[in-house]
C-alpha cells in the first residue's frame, strides 16, 4: 500500500502549530514502523505486544499532557488528541493502552492523589516501568456505575475490599489498579497494588475485538488496602466520571485515526483494483462511498480540533465530550463497514486492517460509555429532561 | 566537544513532483517537506557522540523559512541550537558549501556531519567541499565511526564491501544508511524544541559557480512488453536482459 500521508482535505494542517504537527508526525512515523508491520499477528494470536511499553514511553507517550515535574510533558490537549488519532490508526487496542494509562490512571492519581502518590506512581508510569489499570464496571454495573456493589470497609490502619470489576483493559499486566469501591455508601478511589492478598485480575478470553489488548476481571476478597492507598482527593462518583471524560476526549480523536486507516487502504485498494476494465474508483457507487468516507473524517477533525481548543482554554463541557464520542465512534464504524464492502471479499483477510478495525470500533463504541448513554447526556443537555432515570 | 550537523529541508520521497511554469521551481502545493533522511543518521551520531563526551551539537541549515522546520526536528531530537544561513531559490552545491564553512568555522565546530547527499538535488557534493574549504579531513558514506581522543575511525561503504579509514580531528563525517537508527523526537524533545535559539543569517555564498537553468521532468517510461506466458519464453527473455536492457 502506498505510504500514508495524512488525511487533510481541509487544510486543517493550517490550524494546527508547528509542535502540535510535529508530535503528530513523530507518532505517526512511529506507528508506521512498530505497529502496523507487527499488529495483524498480535491481533490473531490475542496478545498485547508487551515490547513496545518502552518504546512508547521512550516516546513520551504516557501523561505527556501532564506537567514535567511529574514525567509528563506538559502537552496541550490538542496535541494529546492528536498522539490518540496517530495510535489508533494503528490499533485501537494500542490507543486504549496509552488511554487507559495516561487518562484513566495518571489523571486520577494526578488529580485526586496525595503528593506521595504522584511521586511514587506518576514518574514510574511515565517511564512505563509500571503499568495500570482503571476498575469501574462491574459485572451487573455497565450505563449505571452508580449501582455498584463493589465496597471498602475501614479497618485498622486502611481498608477491607470486597467485589469484582470487569472489562479492565490491562487488569492482568497491570502493577497498580484505581479501583472505584464504596465507602459507607460514597464512592472512593484506591489504589490496589499487583500481589496484595486476596487481589486476582484473570484474563478474559474469547474476545472478537480488541484482540490485541489485555482485557480482565478484578476480583477483591477481603483485600486489605493501607490507608495510604486511599486517594484522598476522591469524593463521589463524579471523581471516576471525570476520569471517564479525559478518556472519552482520548476516544473521539483516536477513531479518527481508524477512519483514516480504513479510508486509506479502500482509496489505495479501489484505485488498483481492476474491474470491467476500469479501475473500481471509477465507478459512481464507489466514488460516492469515498467521497461519504472523506467528508465524514472532515467533519470529526474539525469537531475533535474545536473540543480540543475548548478543553484547552478551560471552556469544555462534558456534552460535548459526549456528542463527540457518541458521533465519531458511530461513523468509524460504517466507515469500517463501507471499507469492506469496497474490499469486497479481500476486505475479510487480515492482509487489510479493515475487519481489525471493524471488530475494534464495535467495542469502542461501547465502551466508556455506550452510544444510547451518550445520546442521553446530549439528550438531557439540550432538553433539560434526563430520559435515564 | 563542539559538533556541527549540517541538515537539508526536502519535499518528502513520496511527492509527486510537478514543476512550476517559470521551470526554475517545483509546484509546492500538496508538497510536504522532511527532514532529509541521510541527515538524520547525521544527527543521531552527533547526539551520540554529545551524550558519549558532552559538548554542544549545532544544526545548520541553508534556506527559506520554511527550513526552521527541519532545523525544529533535529532540535526535538536533542541538539542544542540552530542556525538558518537564509537563501533563497537555488544554490549551486559549491557556494553552498562556502556558506556552511563559514559558519562551521566561526563555531569552531571540530566535528562536523551531513548525510551523503540531499535527496532533492542529489549532488553528493557537499561533504568534500566544505571539509576543503575548511581545511578539515573528510570521511564520506561512512557506515561506522569512533572518535577517540583526536583520533578518528571511520568504515565507509564501498562497493562489495566495506573500507575502514583512519583520520584526525577535525572531521567532516557525511552519513550513510547503517550508521545507526535515529530515534523519534520524543514528546518533551518536542516541547523543548520551541524554547531553543534559532539564529537566523544571510548565507555568505559567495561567487556563483552554476546556475539553474531549467527543471524538467524525467521522459516517460516505455511502456512494459509481454513476450510470453510461459516457460517458452524464457530464453528470449534472457536474451532481451543480456542485449537490449543489458542487465545481466
Amino acid at each position: 500500500m502506498s505510504k500514508f500521508s495524512g488525511v487533510d482535505y481541509f487544510n486543517i494542517d493550517g490550524l494546527l502549530s508547528e509542535e502540535e504537527i510535529l508530535i503528530r508526525e513523530t507518532v505517526r512515523d512511529f506507528v508506521e514502523s512498530e505497529i502496523i508491520p507487527i499488529i495483524e499477528e498480535y491481533a490473531r494470536k490475542g496478545e498485547f505486544p508487551m515490547h513496545l511499553v518502552g518504546k512508547m514511553a521512550e516516546l513520551g507517550l504516557f501523561g505527556a499532557n501532564l506537567p514535567s515535574e511529574y514525567g509528563g510533558s506538559d502537552m496541550n490537549n490538542v496535541a494529546y488528541g492528536l498522539v490518540m488519532q496517530e495510535l489508533e490508526r494503528g490499533d485501537s487496542g494500542i490507543r486504549s493502552f496509552v488511554s487507559v494509562q495516561s487518562a484513566l490512571v495518571m489523571y486520577p492519581i494526578f488529580t485526586f492523589g496525595s503528593k506521595e502518590q504522584k511521586r511514587y506512581w506518576l514518574p514510574r508510569l511515565a517511564k512505563g516501568e509500571k503499568i495500570g489499570c482503571f476498575g469501574l464496571t462491574e459485572p451487573d454495573y455497565g450505563s449505571n456505575p452508580g449501582g455498584m456493589v463493589t465496597k471498602a470497609e475501614k479497618t485498622e490502619g486502611g481498608y477491607i475490599l470486597n467485589g469484582a470489576k470487569m472489562w479492565i483493559t490491562n487488569g492482568t499486566i497491570a502493577d497498580v489498579a484505581v479501583v472505584w469501591a464504596k465507602l459507607d455508601g460514597r464512592v472512593k478511589g484506591f489504589l490496589v497494588e499487583k500481589g496484595m492478598k486476596g487481589f486476582t485480575a484473570p484474563e478474559m478470553k474469547g474476545k472478537h475485538s480488541l484482540r490485541a489488548s489485555v482485557t480482565s476481571e478484578l476480583v477483591f476478597d477481603n483485600v486489605f488496602v493501607p490507608e495510604s492507598n486511599l486517594l484522598p482527593n476522591s469524593d463521589g462518583l463524579k471523581s471516576p466520571l471525570m476520569c471517564l471524560n479525559q478518556a472519552r476526549y482520548g476516544i473521539a480523536w483516536g477513531v479518527v485515526g481508524s477512519m483514516m486507516a480504513c479510508y486509506h487502504s479502500s482509496l489505495t485498494y479501489a484505485q488498483s483494483r481492476v474491474q470491467f476494465g476500469k479501475p473500481i474508483a471509477g465507478f459512481q457507487m464507489t466514488q460516492q462511498k469515498l467521497v461519504y468516507m472523506v467528508t465524514e473524517i472532515t467533519k470529526s477533525q474539525l469537531m475533535n480540533l474545536q473540543l480540543g481548543r475548548l478543553k484547552d482554554s478551560g471552556q469544555l463541557r462534558f456534552q460535548q465530550v459526549s456528542m463527540a464520542k457518541r458521533n465519531n465512534c458511530d461513523i468509524a464504524l460504517d466507515i469500517a463497514r463501507v471499507a469492506r464492502e469496497i474490499h469486497g471479499a479481500n476486505g475479510i483477510l487480515d492482509e487489510y486492517p479493515v475487519m481489525r478495525h471493524a471488530a475494534n470500533l464495535e467495542s469502542v463504541k461501547t465502551y466508556e460509555g455506550t452510544h444510547e448513554m451518550h445520546t442521553l447526556i446530549v439528550g438531557e443537555d439540550i432538553t433539560g429532561l434526563p430520559a435515564f432515570n | 566537544m563542539n559538533i556541527a550537523v549540517c541538515v537539508s529541508h526536502v519535499p518528502d520521497t513520496t511527492t509527486k513532483i510537478r514543476i512550476a511554469a517559470d521551470k526554475q521551481n517545483i509546484e509546492q502545493q500538496g508538497v510536504s517537506y522532511i527532514l532529509n533522511p541521510y541527515d538524520e543518521f547525521a544527527i543521531e551520531e552527533a547526539l551520540k557522540l554529545k551524550e558519549k563526551n558532552g559538548g554542544e551539537v549545532v544544526v545548520i541549515s541553508a534556506g527559506g523559512e520554511t527550513s526552521k522546520e527541519t532545523i525544529r526536528k533535529a532540535l526535538a531530537m536533542g541538539a542544542d541550537r540552530g542556525v538558518l544561513l537564509k537563501t533563497n531559490g537555488f544554490v549551486d552545491s559549491i557556494s553552498l558549501a562556502k556558506a556552511l564553512a563559514e559558519e562551521i568555522k566561526s563555531n569552531g565546530s571540530e566535528i562536523v556531519l551531513m548525510g551523503k547527499q540531499s535527496i532533492d538535488y542529489d549532488n553528493s557534493i557537499t561533504a568534500q567541499a566544505a571539509a576543503e574549504i575548511l581545511g578539515y579531513g573528510c570521511v564520506t558514506v561512512c557506515v561506522d565511526l569512533k572518535i577517540d581522543g583526536t583520533k578518528v575511525i571511520a568504515e565507509r561503504e564501498i562497493e562489495g564491501g566495506r573500507e575502514v579509514v583512519e583520520t584526525s580531528l577535525p572531521v567532516v563525517i557525511s552519513a550513510q544508511k547503517g550508521l545507526n537508527n535515529p530515534r523519534y523526537p520524543a514528546i518533551k524533545g518536542i516541547m523543548e524544541a520551541k524554547r531553543k535559539p534559532i539564529a537566523e543569517k544571510d548565507a555568505a555564498l559567495g561567487k556563483v559557480h552554476t546556475v539553474l537553468s531549467e527543471l524538467k521532468l524525467p521522459s516517460a517510461k516505455n511502456p512494459g512488453r509481454i513476450i510470453g506466458t510461459d516457460s517458452s519464453a524464457v530464453p528470449e527473455l534472457v536474451r532481451l536482459l543480456r542485449e537490449e536492457a543489458k542487465v545481466i
